[in-house]
């Protein structure tokens, strides 16, 4: 129980932490590389642990997103489920993927979500966005490892603690 | 084994987490179709501002703590550096600004006489001066213009305010003005007021005219205008000429001596108008004429009023 409090601390700590630094003000020139920091998060939370993200979890948090920083409410609800539906269906596969395939994994992921998010846009009528929306999922698989390695001490940090 | 049992489990697992996604889905795109109609979004922040805005504030603590540390650590010299430019670029623009007065103030100057000179309707000529020489016995001025510019001893020059002197000396470049106040001059004058006829000499005291010859009868007060009588032919009639300070028997008895302060502003003056080639005056002429500097410059209204007032007469 206390075990399990912890974790759910941990997780709703890191979410916040990338809610954060999905708004940090950016210079407009390295804005467009920002990644999609909750994405990344939400898929180590699904990798690691069966059953700490749910659909239902990533709607809500994808809800909170859209009402922190948002242009549709539910849009990245929306595209956070679908996220975290892909990563649950094959996550037993993508867990024991060398760190490489696993990067280029998340690429696949992050791009599937861009294209989600311009199919949106295109629906709800936006301007479509410019040609470097393209870098984000980059940067993304490119911080992914080092994502990856860093919530992975932090567990085992707290766990060491709790032992 | 594992692999067809997880299979197992993963079909009927995926069957269930499909209809929840597809119900997701659902419930994100009627949230979307909402917003997009209804424009709840901003609606929706609004309510959740106590928890959205201080989130904003924290994710925009970074920004602002770099800003204050880039501030805070500026280089020392680089700072310096900066506050020497600001210094020499302040020096630069008050250097600036007072050549901008005075540049304002010449124009403001320029604009009267040229006024004047519309006014008037007659042919002048600007001039500059260029030497004064205030001493008491010769109360002279030098222009910057001379024979080549056609200028003829005997032109009388004005500024905006009234009779300043006549030109005694030509050079080829420049000439000299003998101004109304020297011990040497006189000019003929008339009383705005009373129509009083006298002459106006210099006077001993710098920047003053005096009248010695003022019957013991006649009605002279301070505050009285004096105008050019144009008597002499020298002087065209009607041009302010100075304004009585000051009245007094002579010791003698037999006449007033008056004191009058000139109308012309001999001490700041330094562009004035020559008067060209004046036809003489045929006859008496009237005391006071219609011509003149516009009752606007006048010194006074007390003056103009009284001016008025002969001319309805």
């Amino acid at each position: 129980m206390n075990r399990q409090r912890v974790r759910a601390i941990v997780f709703w700590s890191t979410v916040v932490l990338s809610l954060l630094l999905m708004l940090l003000p950016l210079p407009q020139s390295v804005m467009a590389f920002k990644p999609y920091w909750p994405a990344l998060v939400l898929i180590y939370w699904a990798l690691e642990s069966n059953d700490v993200v749910s659909l239902g979890v990533a709607f809500a948090i994808g809800l909170g997103a859209d009402v922190i920083d948002g242009i549709l409410l539910g849009e990245q609800a929306l595209r956070l489920t679908v996220l975290v539906f892909i990563v649950l269906r094959f996550r037993a596969r993508l867990r024991f993927f060398p760190m490489w395939q696993q990067a280029l994994a998340v690429l696949a992921l992050l791009a599937n979500d861009r294209i989600i998010d311009l199919i949106l846009r295109s629906f709800a009528g936006y301007p479509l966005p410019p040609l470097s929306f393209a870098a984000a999922p980059l940067v993304g698989a490119v911080v992914w490892p080092f994502l990856f390695l860093l919530l992975d001490d932090v567990r085992a940090r707290l766990r060491a603690h709790e032992a | 084994m594992t692999l067809t049992r997880d299979g197992g489990s993963l079909f009927s697992a995926n069957m269930a987490g499909t209809l929840r996604l597809i119900v997701y889905l659902a419930i994100a795109s009627v949230l979307m179709v909402l917003d997009h109609r209804g424009h709840w979004m901003g609606k929706v922040r609004y309510g959740a501002a106590i928890v959205v805005e201080p989130l904003y504030h924290l994710a925009g603590l970074p920004a602002s703590g770099f800003r204050a540390a880039r501030v805070a650590f500026a280089d020392r010299r680089k700072l310096t550096e900066e506050n020497k430019q600001l210094r020499v670029d302040l020096l630069l623009a008050n250097a600036r600004l007072n050549h901008m007065a005075a540049v304002s103030r010449q124009n403001k100057r320029l604009k009267k006489l040229l006024d004047t000179r519309r006014q008037l309707g007659m042919n002048v000529q600007l001039a500059r001066v260029i030497d004064i020489d205030l001493g008491a016995f010769s109360h002279r001025l030098t222009l910057n213009t001379g024979a080549h510019q056609g200028v003829k001893v005997g032109q009388v020059v004005i500024d905006a305010h009234g009779i300043m002197g006549q030109v005694t000396q030509v050079l080829p470049g420049t000439c000299t003005v003998m101004l109304i106040t020297d011990p040497d001059h006189a000019i003929p004058v008339t009383d705005t007021r009373t129509g009083l006829r006298t002459v106006a000499h210099g006077s001993h005291e710098s920047g003053q005219l005096s009248l010695t010859t003022i019957p013991v009868s006649a009605d002279v007060r301070v505050g009285d205008k004096l105008v050019s009588s144009g008597l002499g032919g020298r002087f065209p009639p009607g041009f302010p000429v100075a304004t009585i300070t000051h009245v007094e028997p002579q010791l003698s008895g037999m006449f007033l001596t008056a004191r009058a302060k000139p109308s012309a502003d001999m001490q700041r003056a330094d562009e004035v108008l020559l008067l060209r080639d004046l036809a003489p005056p045929v006859g008496p002429p009237a005391p006071a004429s219609v011509d003149g500097p516009p009752r606007a410059l006048a010194p006074d209204a007390v003056g103009s009023s009284s001016t008025s007032a002969r001319r309805s007469r």
